[in-house]
Parts: C-alpha cells; structure tokens; sequence
C-alpha cells in the first residue's frame, strides 16, 4: 500500500504554539545585571519594609556563594546571571481597578482565554455559569496586574492577593511563614529567587473557611531577556481547604528566558491544599532553539495533624523542566500525594518528580507520574521518598509510567528511597510502553484519524492524574495534550 | 456488483512474496470461509485488504463496492465500509471502551456529514446492544481490551462490527482460543450482522464455528493461493481429511 500522508511518529511530531505572541506595551525594565544595588532597587520599587530588603539581600550574599547545581539529567550552556534583567513591568502606577489596566494588557488576557473581568451573575441564569467562577490573580512579567472576586473572598475571609499586596496589608503573615518551607539557602535557584523575587500570589484561608471558589494564578512573561522570580505562599489555617491552580505561557523567541519560581504551602491541622499547575511555558522551537529554563521549587508542609497536600502537575512547555512539587508530612495522619503528567516532544528535556519527607506518625504518601517523551526528547522521573526515624507507620505508593512515540527519545527514572523505619512500606512500580503500531492501526481500522488516536492513547495513559484536576482544567490539560501532539503520529 | 472482488492479489511482506494472485469475489448477502494451514497467508490476505503498514501490493485489484481500496489509508477503507476483527486485538489503556466506540462511530458519521451524536443518546443504543448480545453492560466501561480475557476481546470485536456496521466484515481467526459459551456468543453476533446488503469473510482454522455460522462458499488457502473452492461441506473435508490432499494436487 501507498502512504502519502506521515505515518511514523517521528513524522508527525511537529508542535502549534498559540500563547506565543508578544504584547506591545511600553515596559519600565531594570538595567541586566544582578547587585545588592538591584535588590535595594526591587524592594524599594515594592515600598517593602527593612525586614524584607535585609531579608533579600541576606539571600543575594549566600547564592553568591553558592554553585548552580549539575546533578539533573538535562544538558544547557551556562546561564549568565549578569545578562539577566531582574525586574520588569508595565509602565505606569499599578492600576486600581480593570477599568484602569492597559487595554493591551486586557487584551493579551483575552487572547490567552484567561477571565479579568468578574462574571456577573443575572438573576435566573444562577443556574447554568458559562463558565465556572474562578478567582484570578494575574502576573505579568515582575507584577500583579489585577486580582479578580477579592472581595467575594473577603467576605468568606479569605485574603487572595498578589505577594506585594500582601507585605503591606499583612505583613505578619508574611513574615512568619516566608521561607519557613523553602528556607533562603535550600538551592542555587530558591536562594536566587528569594533575593529578586518580584511578584506572585498569597493566599490565607482563615480557621474552618472551604474557599467558595478555585483560585488561580497565571503567569505571562512578555519582556525581553528577563528572568521571572515569582514567590507564591499559601496559609490553610486550621479545618480549612483552598484548590489553587496555576497557568503560565510566554513569547516565542529564540533566546531561553529564566523562569525561577519558588512556591511554598502549609497546611495547619484538618486542612487540605489543593495544587494544580498546567504549566504551558514555550519550549522552543522543533531544533531546541529558544524557550524557557523552568527552575522551579515548590514545597509544601503537612504541619497539623490530618493535614492534606496535593500537587497536581500538567507540564507541557519549557525548553527544560527541572522541579520536585514536594511534601514534609510533619504532622500525624497527615497525607501528601503528587500527581504529575510530563509530555516532552521535539528537543525538551524535563527531569521531574517530588520528594515526600515522612516524619509524623501514620503519615501516607501517594506518587503517580506519567512521562510521555516524544520527538528527540528526553523525560526523567526523579523522586524521593524518605521514612524518618519517627513515621511510625508511615506508607507510599509511587507508580511511575513512562510512554514513548517514536524511537528517538528518552524517558528515565531515578527512584530513590531512605527509610529509617523496620515498619514503613514503600511500594514502587514502574512501567514502560510504547504507543505501537498496532494499537494506531486498530485505531485507523476503526475510522479514528491518526492524530485523534494519538491524544486518545495519550489522555488514557494520563487518566489517573487528569482526574485529579478540577473540572475545568482538566478539559484544557486535554486540549493543551492535544495541541502539543499535534502531528505526533500516524 | 460484487462487494469485494480481489483480483489477481500479489503482496510482499519486506522481501518475501506470501501471495501470489488470489481472486475472490463476495457478494451482498454472502458469507464466505477462508480456511489453510498456519503460514498459508490468510492474515497477510486480511492485513492487506485492510491497509497494514508493511504488506506491499505488488500486483492485481482490491474494491470494495466498486472503491479501488489499494492508495486508501486504513481509516479511508474503514469509511468505505471495511471491518477487520482482528487475530490479536491490543490493549488501549485507560480508554474505555465506550469512549473507543463513540469516537469510531463518530468519526464514521463525520464523514457521512452527520452530526455526532449525544452521549446520552449513544449510550442508550449501546446499552441495548449489548443486552441484545448477552454482554455485561459493565463491558463498557472497561479500558479497551484492558485485562480482557481471549474470549473478552474477541467479543469486543464482534460489538465494534455491529457498532460500525460494516459493508464487509473479515474475521480474523475471531473463534480461536473461544469455549464453547463465547463461541456461541460469537456466532450470536455474527448472525445479528449478517444481512442481505453485507457479506462476511471468516478466516479459520476449524469447523466449528461454521456449525453456528453457516458458509456459502469455503475457499482454501495454500502457499498464497486459493487452491480450492467449494460450499460448506468443503469444511468437514478438510476437517477429516486435513490439508495434505491439496498440497500434493497444487505442488509445482
């Protein structure tokens, strides 16, 4: 038989970027280069008080003396940190309300599918939402643009607002809980991050409150050889419960760009965070050439007894991934789960995975990450689970999946186990499939086009973390699959 | 018009020829037997007609209802009304065979410039078909094939023909590795299909299914060539008397 259409995976492996357009806006950009003149600068653009700044510049002497480390399966040239700009924004006062924001800015919001404006709900249409209410916060290169349903928020208590709003209105807060679970000196990049950071989002839900609605953030690089360094801190007091969901895409352009993120999350007695990201961030193009450097720290604590922390992860973009989304179950009873869909296609590379510190009694962790590599790609599972001397009891289930398109990329895994317990069980299963030729040629036999039966092998692989995400975003982590595959087999 | 007419059909599997001019002709109403030796290429016989990457026609004729199926891709034959039952159908894991099915019927409404339709409408047509086929509802929500047993996944097949309905359905080797309860399943499912617009080719090692599904023609395939054709007692000649006879009549 004739074949004119691709009919090889490595055919087909060709990627649609839609988030990838620049937003013509004028832009205030600090000068490349990074000194305790440009953190004095970030802080005094921030208004923040001194705790802060000494606090900034106290993280800026320790990564100076710190290594960039070598140890993740991924390969780049070497970063200049001095070709770095570490702090750019929109021009002009931080707009009041919507009305305020560069219609440009609005814009770039609608095009990404992103809602700035808050659903008014009409009488008799209760009923049927067009869309479901979710809270934004909306970052845009180094700055909060707007944060949606504050004040509905406010009335349930909860403070959802942007990091630098939260300094000024609830300084304490911050205060106590910046870097109690990701400390200054944890790594090259949170050390980095906690000198420059500029904005991101704070979240504290009070004692007994379930947040009436998802929260989310999305974060949007537009400049030009900038870096982002946002800081995200969520508080789930006692009995409480948030879902947070976070979004991030950015320009195609041809030079990697810096994304250095540090997340942090701590979960009181009886409380449960729900974490999920669809991280969308441009990979480059199908040489390797351009995209973003994701290096990423987030970490959450199970402080109180019966607390609960989820990560859920969809990672599509990036030239390279490199984050653990990790749990300390501190507290007794307490449960950290990590669920993580990674797809690399053409030349990405993505080494990911999580770390679950077990240290309470009782405490229980669950691990299911599923790696799709296609193109020349390559995908590594890198987790860690550790059984301290005093997790009594304490269980893990990890199951690592990898699924390969085509012959010419690379999945690995790098399980690693500590246990100092006779009594834990740490379970581990790990598998390795192919999407074959057989099952597309059942697919095609049956009518279903090549590329459908591509995202629909795909999507099955990955039904066990899609069911973790909202509603909602787990339409869109299908249809972000979808595109990311699109021409990936035949 | 004939609904599928093979003429004349050489193919190439990478550098060995496995059929060398096979004709056959089946027309609406008919079911036909194809029967042979392990290795006599029935499977190559029904890969080609079904498009399989790697099974190169070399020379002759493939239609189905006058459609020259040779340039088409395997989802274009499907169109036209192609149904392949395979030998060995594979796991899809975790998605579940409703989900398999709404999309194949879909696809094929598609082309038919229909609208698809609702799932609740296409989970009501489904439910009833296979209590028609004495199948466990459940059966639909199961990853496709996923922990299927042999006789799980054959029944699987025949719901995916009736779903699609089909101009012309080849089976595969379907009742092999059946007992007699999902044979007799099996059979069930092909008697519902059969009707006097469609035609089934049922590739098989024995006799037994045909004692549910009775044949009007039964063809032999040795060496990649029908050696002989005959009606249904063909069968249990061979049945009793194997292949050897044939071999000695056909041998160069």
């Amino acid at each position: 038989m004739s074949n004119n259409i691709a009919t090889t995976p490595e055919e087909l492996i060709s990627k649609e970027y839609t988030a990838g357009f620049v937003t013509d806006i004028e832009t205030e950009t600090l000068p490349p280069g990074l000194s305790e003149e440009v953190v004095r600068e970030i802080s005094r653009k921030k208004a923040e008080p001194e705790w802060l700044t000494e606090w900034r510049l106290d993280a800026l002497r320790r990564w100076e003396k710190m290594e960039e480390p070598t140890w993740a399966h991924v390969k780049f040239p070497p970063i200049d940190y001095q070709a770095i700009s570490y702090f750019a924004a929109p021009k002009g006062d931080k707009p009041k309300s919507l009305d305020e924001v560069d219609p440009e800015l609005l814009r770039t919001y609608e095009k990404l599918g992103i809602p700035l404006h808050e659903q008014k709900i009409l009488a008799g249409v209760e009923e049927e939402p067009s869309q479901p209410r979710v809270a934004v916060d909306a970052v845009f290169d180094s700055v909060s643009i707007t944060t949606t349903f504050k004040e509905t928020l406010k009335e349930h208590g909860v403070v959802f607002c942007s990091f630098s709003e939260a300094v000024q209105s609830h300084p304490d807060l911050v205060k106590k809980y910046l870097g109690s679970v990701v400390p200054k000196t944890d790594n090259f990049y949170a050390a980095l991050n906690s000198a420059v950071f500029s904005d991101g989002s704070f979240v504290y839900v009070p004692k007994g409150v379930r947040c009436p609605m998802e929260l989310s953030t999305y974060f949007r690089i537009n400049a030009e050889n900038t870096g982002q360094f946002e800081r995200t801190l969520i508080i789930a007091d006692e009995g409480s419960y948030v879902s947070y969901l976070e979004g991030c895409t950015a320009p195609m352009r041809d030079e990697n760009q810096l994304h250095a993120a540090v997340v942090e999350l701590i979960a009181l007695d009886d409380a449960q965070i729900k974490y999920s990201t669809v991280q969308n961030w441009y990979p480059g193009d199908e040489n390797g050439v351009g995209g973003i450097y994701n290096f990423v720290t987030k970490r959450g604590t199970c402080r109180g007894a019966r607390s609960h922390i989820s990560w859920t992860q969809v990672e599509t973009g990036s030239a390279i991934t490199w984050k653990y989304p990790s749990v300390i179950l501190r507290g007794d009873d307490s449960i950290g789960e990590f669920y993580s869909v990674a797809l690399t296609n053409n030349r990405q590379q993505a080494d990911t995975g999580t770390k679950m510190t077990h240290i309470g009694r009782n405490t229980k962790s669950t691990i299911i990450s599923k790696g799709i590599s296609a193109g020349h790609s390559s995908n590594a599972y890198r987790g860690l689970v550790r059984m301290n001397p005093g997790a009594r009891d304490a269980r893990n289930y990890t199951q690592c999946d990898s699924l390969l398109i085509g012959s010419e990329c690379a999945a690995h895994t790098f399980p690693y186990i500590e246990s100092r317990r006779q009594d834990a069980i740490v379970e581990h299963e790990a598998t390795t499939t192919r999407v074959s030729d057989d099952q597309l040629f059942m697919c095609r036999q049956r009518g279903i086009e090549p590329e459908k039966a591509v995202s629909m092998i795909v999507n099955g692989f990955c039904r066990d973390v899609f069911r973790e995400l909202p509603m909602e975003f787990a339409v869109e982590a299908s249809k972000l699959l979808e595109v990311s595959l699109e021409g990936a087999v035949g | 018009m004939s609904l599928l007419e093979v003429s004349d059909l050489h193919v190439r599997v990478a550098d060995r020829e496995i059929l060398n001019g096979v004709n056959l002709e089946v027309n609406p109403g008919e079911i036909h037997a194809i029967m042979g030796p392990n290795g006599s290429g029935k499977s190559t016989l029904t890969n080609t007609i079904a498009g399989q990457e790697g099974y190169i026609v070399e020379n002759g004729d493939l239609r189905l209802n006058g459609t020259n199926l040779v340039e088409l891709e395997p989802e274009e034959r499907s169109y036209a009304g192609l149904f392949l039952a395979f030998q060995y159908p594979v796991e899809i894991p975790g998605v579940t065979n409703m989900e398999f099915l709404k999309t194949a019927v879909d696809s094929h409404r598609k082309q038919r410039g229909e609208t698809a339709l609702s799932s609740v409408e296409f989970i009501k047509n489904m439910r009833a078909l296979v209590t028609k086929l004495d199948f466990n509802p459940e059966f639909l929500k199961r990853g496709v094939n996923e922990s299927f047993s042999g006789g799980e996944k054959k029944r699987n097949e025949i719901l995916q023909m009736l779903c699609l309905d089909p101009k012309v359905a080849l089976l595969d080797e379907t009742d092999s590795g059946l007992d007699i309860d999902a044979l007799q399943v099996v059979a069930k499912g092909i008697n519902e299909f059969r009707n006097s617009n469609n035609a089934v080719v049922l590739v098989t090692h024995y006799q037994r299914l045909l004692n549910h599904v009775v044949p009007d023609y039964v063809h032999v395939l040795l060496n990649g060539t029908i050696v002989k054709s005959g009606d249904a007692s063909l069968a249990l000649d061979l049945e009793r008397n194997g292949y050897a006879w044939l071999e000695q009549d056909n041998s160069p």
